[in-house]
């Protein structure tokens, strides 16, 4: 059989044993340590037996508070290798001078750069803000679960399938190498021939459907199933940032669907939609991806934005200040991310009038942005601020993110951008805001919303190590780029001549190595916390003294989230309860209707994975069983009517018995 | 909170560091463009400072003043609306962004790299009579070709130019999207295949400087770099005179063999330059079996050539995938091998037919009386 | 709020006693589909009209679209379209064989349509003038062959319904997939139209 080169080419496609960097110590040592990380992971699951728990609690769940958690999950995972390629870089770029090639030759760099930016971007960014929307946003409304919690699952399950696919060029073929975007014609068939912008694409493009039909399921959510009495001007801040970064998501993401499949059509049926050849045009390329490409900025952001919001309230004691004009910045930031798409290459030669113009749209931007940062300022003016963990990384934030926007502004100027574009200015300046602002927001969130997921509190010591680690290791690292940058050195090269900009190189990387350390500081937290999880309880389920409905139950809330559907009278609705004397009701429960569990996200999630592995490889027989089998998987999924199902009264009298035992033992029956 | 104070230093420091940090050549160009570019950064930031700066300091102060601690500090949990103050905050951004904007708008239009120079510098307008140098830069894998019309020479990897003589760079590629950037001279603009790109700049002080691409293009991009020398007007007359000397004939054979990805090329010498070799390579046609860019568009302006014009399709396939892309080429690129992504197969190999001569001419009969080959140019780029 | 301080002194309600149910989704949520679906058409439509005219000194729409066999494929999909709107009219009243019926000649003409278009491709691609011939060709066919994926899933869970309908009747979930295979149908119908006017018209007038 081996001797038949056809039949080997069928089955395998162009994959050959060529493709397994088995000659490259760096990969081999990562490919055992994943191996036999997973086969203790595997042991581990079947010496305790809790191969069925994971399956029936967590993998099927259509909870989204339990999906909410799996998505932070995939992205801390995500994290650890979208950093350790940053780490990479920099090492590279520290020693890479006078001569020396470094000990990354450029086909392996300019695949790190590349998955660097991918896997942070869409694998770790993402997963994180929808994982927070997932779980916060329905308890924030007072709903039981999405609007439609199947396609939840699924969701989920698009996107992981979207990182392993990523994760799998990783030990067998390649990565891009063109940058995160992919410009053709570079990105084509005739100058990457290989299979890592396959790669790239179909891992797109299969966690895109996930995150796309996310967002209409948050859509839909928001509007259809809010608390009573929540009127749109009622509804807490981070569900507004959630619906204007979900419609972003709605209105965007079939554009990267759309532009990344003309893609794959220039590469696997050689049509010329961005080559040189026979009329293509690879400025439309550029176009329509950043049309995307600028709103997924504000995707990430606006979340962040709203985890700001609710932080300042609530550890300032206060109300938010300016409520309305917070809504409509962010309405009017939403709207306006699509008008400045240009910005992105001014250097390409349009037009003066035309740069200017999207210059100008850029620009705007920032005064609804410097809205909103006086709107946490004059929050925190006469506050009674408490300095937990999510209030320091919130303060740490508006500290970064000014200067992070000052230079953005200074890019929107399109002369100033003919020096500055490419450039490691533009490298920091980007960093800055999304460092600064997602994921600074992102860590606030999770330090937040933490004891109401799992009923404890982070260990606040190993929070504020890791957020000073990050603070300081983000400036280290960071403040030599904007100076390399205004040296002339532009992004993406994996060696230097001029020795002068070595000691700059080390300095941020000995900055990356403190970002690590913080990075490391929140993993320990998380196993700290786990252990002192007794001391660290938190009974009432409101530990922070919130004042927006996730903190009206339980932490962590039962699987229905509210025994009773709240009604809402006023904005900051658990804070007016409390206020007003809300008294938790004990008795009069009934029946909860609630989603069936189901296994059909993992399998098509599954033979997504199978189909994308066959479409870059060329096993077109895969590609055509997987297929079938994702139709045919579908199609069976409809044909079960029998979706749903009552938690019965005596189970939710029960659950809400033992709260009241907990809250009477604690002493503050609220 | 005096951890939260020692940041503020530290943010403080970074305009002082960035002060004291080595050769800043974005912020000390010696070309009249970069220079007033930089000013640009430099109005920019300070223009920002009058908004940041407050509002650093009302964060320090708020931070520090309202922290729990301090029970003298007045908390008042209900106050949450000001109209005055919300007038405020919403109308000094807008004050700094108005004026920005109306920098912005002026600024692009007269820093726009397409639209010639009206002076040396600040203090000197250009001389009567004074034409400008053009100089042809073409992005290759991985090096510049520099062809100058006026002097009939071309470079590789080096080019010159007379100090305080305006220069007009027409600016194209032959496969993949640079940037073509010195940063000493004036802001980058992109080097895009069959498009041209335009830059005017002007070199003030002699020198030797550094120019490179600014766009990721591929494998050997990072040692895609050029010396820039800034000449006295007799010094670059010396230096035409020793290209002149030195260097051999740049035909499209030669131009060919060039175009082929390599890696650190040394500095070359062309005494000559083949006629209409620029055109070509902007319209993608040096390989004379090729249909040029502009004769496509004009046929296709004037609706097509029709159902039998299969043989064009060959003729416009510049990059030649399907021929170049063997079996081989398909499995082999796995990062271990070490193999570039472009094979290196020369382009004209396919078409080796014997037609390749006649093939330029063949291709005339589907081109529409009255065309003007070589006047009509390629298309800048889409925005334009 | 002013109103909280006033009413400090009672107790509102805070919480529903009986059961919540929150209108459907399901409407709002496919339409937002359909909205996504129709931005990967306009991305679509927007490429055609960048490189619509780039022939790449080939054929132009002139040379090659059959104008009389694409108004009698229009008119494939917007009879199905009316007799989809049959089959939902019978729905209302109940009538399942009616429904059915409807719904089969709906599948038919899809078919009809789907069966068109191939023969159209076919005789393109045959000609010379296939997907990789020029830029223009591209698009055409990316658009043109978008909207038949589209049209051939619509009929896949055409026919999945007709099982389901025949199987379990015109219940509460049934009803709600017709509605929703309704408006899909409606929306390709629409996007054709755009098509036909967009690039064949347009193309060849």
């Amino acid at each position: 059989m081996f001797s038949n080169p056809d039949l080997m080419k069928f089955i395998f496609g162009r994959l050959t044993l060529d493709a397994i960097p088995y000659h490259e110590p760096i990969l081999v040592v990562t490919f055992l340590a994943v191996v036999l990380g997973g086969i203790a992971l595997v042991g581990a699951l079947t010496y305790f037996k809790l191969w069925g728990y994971l399956w029936r609690e967590w993998l099927t769940s259509v909870d989204h508070k339990k999906i909410g958690i799996m998505y932070v999950i995939l992205a801390i995972i995500m994290l650890l290798r979208g950093f350790s390629d940053a780490i990479m870089m920099r090492v590279q770029q520290a020693i890479a001078f006078g001569g020396s090639e470094g000990y990354l030759p450029p086909h392996h760099y300019d695949q790190i750069f590349t998955a660097h930016g991918v896997i942070m971007i869409f694998f770790v960014a993402m997963p994180l803000v929808t994982g927070l929307m997932n779980f916060v946003v329905p308890l924030q409304i007072g709903a039981r679960d999405v609007s439609f919690p199947f396609l939840n699952n699924f969701s989920f399950w698009m996107t992981t399938a979207g990182a392993i696919i990523v994760m799998i060029s990783l030990f067998v073929g390649e990565f891009a190498r063109t940058g995160w975007l992919a410009y053709p014609p570079l990105s084509g068939a005739d100058y990457s021939p290989g299979v890592g912008v396959d790669y790239y694409i179909w891992g797109l493009q299969v966690a895109g459907v996930g995150t796309t039909l996310s967002g209409i399921n948050l859509i839909a959510t928001i509007i259809k199933m809010r608390a009573p009495g929540m009127t749109l001007m009622k509804m807490p801040v981070f569900t507004w940032t959630s619906f204007c970064t979900n419609v972003l998501i709605v209105a965007t993401f079939p554009i990267l669907t759309g532009v990344l499949a003309l893609l794959s059509l220039d590469r696997y049926v050689g049509t010329n939609f961005f080559t040189n050849d026979l009329g293509g045009n690879p400025m439309m390329y550029v176009n329509l991806i950043w049309i995307w490409g600028h709103p997924e900025v504000y995707i990430l952001v606006l979340p962040a934005f709203g985890i700001f919001s609710e932080v300042v309230a609530t550890f300032c004691g206060k109300r938010l200040f300016g409520y309305a004009s917070m809504v409509y910045a962010t309405c009017v930031i939403m709207i306006l991310s699509y008008l400045v798409w240009l910005h992105h290459f001014f250097t390409m030669g349009s037009g003066a009038s035309v740069n200017a113009f999207f210059g100008i749209t850029t620009m705007i931007i920032s005064i609804p942005t410097g809205a909103k940062i006086f709107n946490w300022l004059f929050t925190m003016f006469r506050g009674r601020i408490r300095y937990e963990v999510p209030m320091m990384w919130t303060v740490g934030f508006m500290f970064t993110f000014v200067i992070g926007g000052m230079t953005g502004v200074m890019l929107a100027v399109p002369p100033a951008d003919f020096v500055l574009h490419n450039s490691l200015f533009l490298i920091a300046h980007f960093h800055n805001v999304i460092i600064g602002g997602v994921v600074f927001g992102l860590f606030a969130g999770i330090n937040y919303w933490f004891p109401k997921a799992f009923g404890f509190k982070l260990d606040p010591f190993w929070g504020k190590v890791s957020f000073w680690f990050w603070l300081i290791g983000f400036w280290v690292a960071f403040t030599p780029l904007y100076v390399l940058g205004l040296m002339g050195v532009t992004r993406r090269l994996s060696q230097f001549e001029d020795p002068s900009l070595q000691i700059w190189f080390v300095i941020a990387a000995v900055g990356a190595f403190m970002i690590a350390v913080g990075i490391a500081a929140f993993l320990i937290q998380l196993f700290v916390s786990f252990r002192r999880r007794e001391e660290l309880r938190d009974t009432t389920g409101d530990p922070w003294d919130g004042r927006t409905l996730e903190w009206a139950t339980s932490s962590p809330p039962p699987e229905y989230n509210f025994a009773f559907t709240p009604v809402v009278h006023d904005y900051d609705s658990w804070y007016d309860m409390k206020k007003r004397g809300y008294e938790r009701p004990l008795e009069g429960f009934r029946p909860i209707h609630m989603p069936r569990n189901t296994g059909t996200g993992v399998i098509l999630s599954v033979l997504s994975i199978a189909l994308a592995f066959g479409l870059i490889w060329y096993m077109w027989w895969l590609a055509a069983l997987s297929f079938i089998a994702i139709v045919a998987v579908s199609i069976a999924h409809t044909f079960n009517y029998n979706r749903d199902f009552y938690i019965p009264a005596e189970v939710v009298v029960e659950t809400e018995e033992a709260r009241t035992r907990l809250l009477s033992g604690q002493g503050a029956a609220r | 909170m005096k951890s939260l104070s020692k940041i503020y230093r530290l943010v403080l420091l970074l305009p002082l560091l960035t002060l004291t940090g080595c050769n800043m050549v974005v912020m000390s160009p010696s070309g009249d463009i970069a220079a007033q570019q930089r000013d640009l950064i430099v109005v920019s930031t300070v223009l920002m400072l009058l908004i940041i700066v407050p509002v650093m300091a009302l964060i320090m102060l708020f931070a520090w003043h309202y922290r729990r601690s301090n029970t003298a500090a007045v908390y008042d949990p209900e106050w949450h609306h000001s109209t005055a103050l919300e007038v405020v905050i919403w109308s000094a951004p807008l004050v700094i962004i108005v004026a920005l904007g109306a920098v912005t708008w002026i600024t692009t239009h007269k820093l726009d790299p397409y639209r010639p120079l009206e002076r040396l510098d600040a203090a000197r307008p250009i001389p009567e009579g004074v034409k400008p140098l053009t100089v042809e830069v073409v992005a290759l894998d991985w090096k510049w070709l520099f062809l100058y019309p006026e002097q009939g020479i071309a470079t590789v990897n080096e080019m010159a130019a007379p100090v305080d003589r305006p220069i007009e760079f027409k600016i194209t590629a032959s496969s993949v999207m640079n940037s073509f950037y010195i940063p000493a001279l004036a802001g980058q603009i992109y080097a895009m295949p069959g498009m041209q790109t335009k830059l005017h700049a002007v070199i003030n002080k002699p020198g030797d400087f550094e120019g490179f691409s600014a766009n990721y293009s591929g494998e050997g991009f990072t040692h895609m770099r050029f010396r820039f020398h800034g000449l006295e007007t007799a010094g670059f007359d010396d230096w035409v005179a020793r290209v002149k000397q030195q260097g051999t004939a740049l035909n499209r054979d030669a131009y060919l063999k060039l175009e082929k990805p390599s890696e650190r090329e040394p500095v070359r010498y062309y005494a000559a330059v083949e006629n209409g070799l620029y055109d070509a390579i902007l319209n993608l046609c040096a390989d004379p079996a090729k249909m040029c860019m502009h004769e496509m568009m004009h046929i296709d302006k004037s609706g097509g050539a029709g159902k039998e014009s299969a043989e064009n399709r060959e003729k416009l396939e510049y990059d030649n995938r399907h021929a170049k892309q063997g079996e081989e080429a398909l499995g082999g690129t796995v990062p271990a091998t070490d193999q570039p992504a472009r094979s290196g197969e020369s382009p004209e190999g396919q078409s080796g037919n014997g037609q390749s001569g006649g093939g330029h001419d063949a291709h005339q009969g589907h081109s529409m009386p009255g065309m003007d080959h070589g006047g009509d140019p390629a298309p800048n780029q889409l925005n334009d | 709020m002013s109103e909280t301080t006033v009413e400090t002194g009672e107790k509102p309600k805070f919480y529903l006693t009986e059961d919540h149910h929150p209108e459907s989704s399901t409407n709002l949520g496919f339409w937002l589909y359909l909205m996504s679906d129709c931005l990967i058409f306009a991305t679509l439509f927007a490429t055609y009209a960048v490189v619509g005219r780039n022939y790449a000194a080939g054929p132009s729409p002139a040379d090659l679209f059959d104008l009389p066999l694409v108004a009698i494929n229009t008119a494939m999909l917007l009879f199905s379209s009316i007799t989809y709107g049959f089959a939902m009219l019978q729905m209302e009243r109940n009538a399942k064989a009616e429904t059915l019926f409807w719904l089969g000649v709906t599948g038919l003409f899809g078919l009809a349509f789907l069966g068109l278009e191939l023969y159209e491709f076919n005789h393109l691609i045959h000609e010379g003038a296939g997907p990789t011939r020029s830029a223009f060709l591209s698009a055409f066919f990316t658009l043109v062959g978008t909207h038949g994926l589209h049209v051939t899933f619509g009929i896949i869970w055409l026919v999945t319904l007709m099982v389901q309908v025949q199987k379990h009747g015109l219940i509460a979930e049934n009803r709600r997939r017709l509605l929703c295979l309704s408006m899909f149908w409606h929306f390709l119908d629409v996007i054709w139209i755009g098509v036909f006017s967009f690039v064949y018209l347009m193309g060849v007038l």
